[in-house]
C-alpha cells in the first residue's frame, strides 16, 4: 500500500525534463545552432531568472518548440524573437533593449567609468602638484605621540 | 530546556551588545577609561551567549526536536547528519542567528588581539561593532526568532530544500556569512576613526587585516557557490548573474578595490577619504545582499526563504547604518586630507585606477540587478536584465584590469617611468603573444575568446612571476632571495596568479566546451569530442531520505577506460522535489560531464554530456587568490602591528 503510494508520487513529481530533448531538436545542425543562441537569449516566463534553453519547465519547453517551429518556417533570428516578444512582452529578453529609457542602462558603465576617471585625474593632478608635506617638522601632538610609541617599545 | 536557555542566552547577548554600544562610546568621548574598558568583557560575553545560543540550535536540529518551528519546517529524522547541521543556516531564521553569531565573533577578536590599538580607537570600533550587533539581534527576536516552539509537534519534520543537501552548499552560507560580516569590521574601523577625526597611515595599517580576512572569506565562500551550481543544477553553469549572487559578487569587488586602496593609506597617506567611503559601501553592499535575498524584492534561486516584513526592517537597518556612516563622512571630510604627493605613473595611480575598474564594475552590477525594479516602479515597464547584459557590460572591466595589472603591480611608487616598467615586462608579454598565437592556429574556425583568454591569462600570470622575480635583486643567489621575500609579496604575486588561472578558464570553457545531447540504448557507444561513451545500465535505487535513478556510464578514449561516471535522478519525497546529480570525471585539462534524463518510449533514455575543458580552474584561480590573501595576511608586518604590546613583553620573558 505505502509502495504504490510511493510510486505513484515519484511518478508525480518525476514529470518535469530536463532542458533540451532530443525529440525537440531539429535535424538541421545550422538551424539546431540558431535556435539554441536565440533560446539562450529568452526567458522562462515561470522560472527565476533561467533561460529557456536551461529550463525544465513545461513553458519553456513550449517556447522552444515555437522558436524551432518559427525557424523551419523561414524566419530570421531578428523575426522570431520580435514573434515571441510581441505574444509574451519584453520580460522574455534576457538580454534589454536600448529603447527608451533603457539606454541609460546600457551607457551606465562607459558614464560611470568616465566619470570616475574625470575625477581620479583631477585627484592625481593635485597629488602631482602639491608641496612636499615633508618638509614640515612634526607637530607638538605628534612629537608627543611619537615619544609615547618609543617609550613603550623600549619598556 | 536547552531551548528556553538558548532563547535566553540571545536575549542575554541583545542586552550584552547594547552595553557594548553605549558605555565604550560614551567613555571614549569623555575620556573615561573605565567606561572605555567595559567594551572588551561585554564583547566576549556577547560573543559567548551568541554561541550558547546557536549551540542549543544545534543540539535541537541534531538531535530533531521536532517542537521547533523552524527544525520541523528544515529537517526530517532520516536526514544524514551533515545536513541536519547544515539544516541550521540552510533557513532565514537560523542563518540570521549565524550571521549575529558571527558579528559577534569579530567583535570578541577585535577584542581579544586589539592589543596594539589605541584605546580610543578600540573602544569606539568595538562599540559601532556591538550597534550592528544590536539591530541584528532586534531583527531576530521581533521578526525571526528560530526559538519558537509548536503546541502540537509533529511527528516527523518537512525536511530541508533537496538542492541544499550537498556538501559544497553546507559550507557556502558560513563563509559567505564570514565574508559578509567581515566587512563589518572595516566599517566599524572606518566609523570610529570619522567619530575620532583621525585617519592616518596607521588605520591604514589596522583596518587592511580585517578587509583582507573579509575578501579571503567571500572568495572561498563565492567558490563554493559556484562550484556547487556547476555540479548541482545539471548543466554545468558556473555563474548565471543571478541577483543573489550578483549581491556577494559586489561587496567582493568593493572589497577587493578597498584591499587596494588601503594599502596608499596604510604606505602613503593618500586616498584615505577614498579608502574610507570604500569600507562604508562594501559592508553597505553587503546589507544589501542581505536585504535582497531576505526580502524577495527580486526573485532568484535563493528564493527558498523570504518575506517582504523581514525586508523592511533590514531595509530600515541599512538605511541607518549607510545613511548614518555617509553623513558622517561627509561631516568629517575635512580630516582625511591627503599627506602622500606622487606622480602620474606612479603605483599611488595604478591603484586608483584599479579602484575604478573594481568600483565602477561593481556598479555596474548594481544597476543591472536593480534596474527591473526601476524600470517597473518609474516607467511600468516589465523587463529582465540577464547574463547577455552582464557579460556584455561587466568583461570589458574585467579585460583592462587583467591588461594593466603586470604593468601596474611593478610600478615604483611615488614617480616611475612606464617605459621601464613595460620593458622589464618584455619576456612575459612575449610568452603570452606566443601562446595566444599558438591557440589561435590550433583552434578552427572559432571565436577570438579563446585566444584573448590564453593571452590575458598567460600575461597576467607570467607577470606575477616577473614581479617576484625582479624583487629578488641582482647578481648570484637570486632564488634564495626570492624565498626570503616577504609573504606579502609572495601574497600579491599569488593572488595575481590565481586572478590569471581564472580569467583563462572562464574564457577557454566558454570557447571550447562540447556538447552532446541524444537518447542513448543501453549498450549502445556514442563519441563525444574525442570519448567513447556507453550506457551500461540504469538502476533503481534507494537512499537514506530519497529515491534514485542511477545509471552507469562507461567512458573510453583510445580504447582505454577513463572513468566509470554513476549519474542520478533522484526523488526527494517528503520534499517532493526532484534533482539531478551529474557525474563529472575530474580532470586536470577536462572534466567529462554527464547527466541521465527520463526513459523514452522507445527503451533509451535522454544522456547529455559535457567535455569542459579547464573547468577547475576557475575554481583553483580562486583558491590561489584566497591562498594569496592568506599568505599576504600572515605577513610579519600585520602579526606585529597586532602585537605591539606582546613585543614588548619578549625581552622579560627572555630572562
Amino acid at each position: 500500500m505505502i509502495r504504490a503510494g510511493l510510486t505513484a508520487l515519484l511518478l508525480a513529481v518525476a514529470a518535469p525534463s530536463l532542458a533540451v530533448l532530443p525529440d525537440e531538436m531539429l535535424a538541421d545542425p545550422k538551424l539546431e545552432a540558431r535556435a539554441r543562441e536565440i533560446s539562450k537569449g529568452l526567458r522562462c516566463l515561470v522560472c527565476r531568472n533561467e533561460n529557456i534553453d536551461e529550463s525544465n519547465a513545461d513553458l519553456a519547453r513550449d517556447l522552444r518548440l515555437l522558436v524551432r517551429e518559427r525557424l523551419s518556417a523561414g524566419d530570421s533570428d531578428r523575426q522570431v524573437v520580435d514573434y515571441v516578444v510581441d505574444r509574451y512582452g519584453e520580460y522574455v529578453l534576457l538580454s534589454p533593449t536600448t529603447k527608451g529609457a533603457n539606454w541609460l542602462l546600457w551607457a551606465a558603465g562607459p558614464l560611470m567609468l568616465l566619470m570616475g576617471g574625470g575625477l581620479a585625474w583631477v585627484y592625481l593632478r593635485g597629488r602631482a602638484r602639491a608641496p612636499h608635506p615633508q618638509d614640515a617638522a612634526l607637530t607638538e601632538e605628534e612629537q608627543e605621540r611619537l615619544r609615547r610609541i618609543l617609550d613603550q617599545q623600549d619598556g | 530546556m536547552i531551548t528556553e536557555l538558548g532563547h535566553f542566552a540571545l536575549v542575554l547577548a541583545f542586552m550584552a551588545a547594547i552595553v557594548q554600544t553605549i558605555l565604550p562610546m560614551v567613555g571614549a568621548q569623555k575620556r573615561w577609561p573605565g567606561w572605555m574598558a567595559v567594551a572588551e568583557p561585554a564583547a566576549t560575553l556577547q560573543f559567548l551567549m551568541t554561541a550558547f545560543a546557536f549551540a542549543a540550535l544545534m543540539y535541537a536540529f541534531v538531535t530533531s526536536d521536532f517542537s521547533l518551528k523552524v527544525v520541523v519546517e528544515n529537517s526530517h529524522s532520516a536526514k544524514p547528519m551533515l545536513y541536519k547541521i547544515s539544516g541550521l543556516w540552510g533557513n532565514h531564521e537560523g542563518s540570521m542567528l549565524l550571521w549575529v553569531l558571527i558579528v559577534s565573533l569579530f567583535g570578541a577578536t577585535a577584542a581579544w588581539f586589539g592589543g596594539g590599538l589605541p584605546p580610543g580607537l578600540k573602544a569606539r570600533v568595538l562599540s559601532v561593532q556591538g550597534a550592528i550587533g544590536v539591530a541584528f539581534y532586534a531583527f531576530i527576536l521581533f521578526t525571526s526568532n528560530p526559538f519558537l516552539r509548536l503546541a502540537v509537534p509533529p511527528f516527523d519534520g518537512q525536511d530541508l530544500n533537496p538542492l541544499l543537501q550537498d556538501p559544497g552548499l553546507a559550507f557556502h552560507p558560513p563563509f559567505l556569512y564570514l565574508g559578509y560580516v567581515g566587512l563589518s569590521m572595516s566599517f566599524s574601523f572606518a566609523v570610529a576613526a570619522l567619530i575620532e577625526g583621525r585617519v592616518d597611515a596607521a588605520w591604514g595599517r589596522w583596518v587592511r587585516p580585517w578587509t583582507l580576512a573579509a575578501w579571503i572569506f567571500l572568495t572561498i565562500g563565492i567558490a563554493l557557490g559556484s562550484w556547487w551550481a556547476y555540479y548541482e543544477l545539471g548543466w554545468g553553469g558556473f555563474w548565471f548573474w543571478d541577483p543573489v549572487e550578483n549581491a556577494s559578487f559586489m561587496p567582493w569587488l568593493l572589497a577587493a578595490a578597498l584591499l587596494h586602496s588601503a594599502i596608499v593609506v596604510e604606505k602613503r597617506e593618500a586616498l584615505k577619504a577614498w579608502t574610507i567611503l570604500l569600507a562604508i559601501l562594501a559592508f553597505g553592499f553587503s546589507l544589501i545582499g542581505t536585504f535582497i535575498v531576505r526580502s524577495g524584492l527580486l526573485t532568484s534561486v535563493h528564493a527558498f526563504a523570504n518575506d517582504p516584513e523581514r525586508g523592511v526592517f533590514i531595509l530600515i537597518i541599512l538605511a541607518v547604518f549607510t545613511g548614518g556612516a555617509l553623513m558622517l563622512f561627509a561631516a568629517r571630510a575635512n580630516a582625511m586630507e591627503a599627506k602622500g604627493v606622487f606622480g602620474m605613473v606612479s603605483r599611488e595611480s595604478a591603484l586608483v585606477v584599479n579602484n575604478i575598474l573594481l568600483a565602477v564594475a561593481a556598479f555596474v552590477i548594481f544597476f543591472g540587478t536593480l534596474w527591473p525594479v526601476a524600470a517597473e516602479m518609474g516607467f511600468g515597464r516589465k523587463l529582465s536584465v540577464g547574463a547577455p547584459y552582464f557579460n556584455a557590460a561587466f568583461t570589458p572591466f574585467m579585460v583592462v584590469l587583467g591588461l594593466i595589472l603586470p604593468a601596474g603591480a611593478m610600478l615604483p611608487w611615488k614617480r616611475g617611468r612606464l617605459g621601464r616598467t613595460l620593458w622589464s615586462l618584455r619576456y612575459a608579454f612575449g610568452l603570452a603573444l606566443a601562446l595566444a598565437a599558438l591557440v589561435w592556429t590550433l583552434q578552427s574556425g572559432r571565436s577570438a575568446l579563446g585566444p584573448v583568454g590564453v593571452f590575458l591569462g598567460a600575461w597576467v600570470v607570467s607577470g606575477a612571476v616577473v614581479d617576484l622575480w625582479s624583487r629578488s635583486g641582482r647578481g648570484v643567489n637570486r632564488f634564495g632571495r626570492m624565498a626570503r621575500l616577504p609573504r606579502a609579496d609572495w601574497g600579491k604575486a599569488l593572488a595575481h596568479a590565481g586572478l590569471g588561472v581564472t580569467i583563462f578558464a572562464i574564457a577557454g570553457l566558454t570557447a571550447w566546451e562540447s556538447e552532446d545531447i541524444r537518447v542513448a540504448r543501453l549498450g549502445e557507444s556514442f563519441a563525444v569530442a574525442g570519448f567513447d561513451l556507453t550506457l551500461e545500465k540504469v538502476e533503481e535505487r534507494r537512499g537514506p531520505n530519497y529515491f534514485s535513478t542511477m545509471g552507469t556510464v562507461r567512458v573510453m578514449r583510445d580504447g582505454r577506460q577513463v572513468a566509470l561516471l554513476h549519474p542520478e535522478k533522484r526523488v526527494y519525497p517528503v520534499a517532493e522535489m526532484p534533482t539531478t546529480e551529474a557525474a563529472i570525471d575530474n580532470g586536470f585539462t577536462r572534466d567529462v560531464y554527464v547527466v541521465i534524463g527520463d526513459a523514452q518510449a522507445d527503451g533509451g533514455r535522454t544522456v547529455r554530456t559535457y567535455i569542459k575543458p579547464f573547468a577547475n580552474w576557475i575554481w583553483g584561480g580562486a583558491l590561489m587568490m584566497a591562498l594569496g590573501g592568506l599568505l599576504s595576511l600572515s605577513d610579519r608586518r600585520f602579526r606585529v602591528a597586532a602585537g605591539a604590546r606582546k613585543q614588548a613583553a619578549k625581552p622579560v620573558a627572555a630572562e
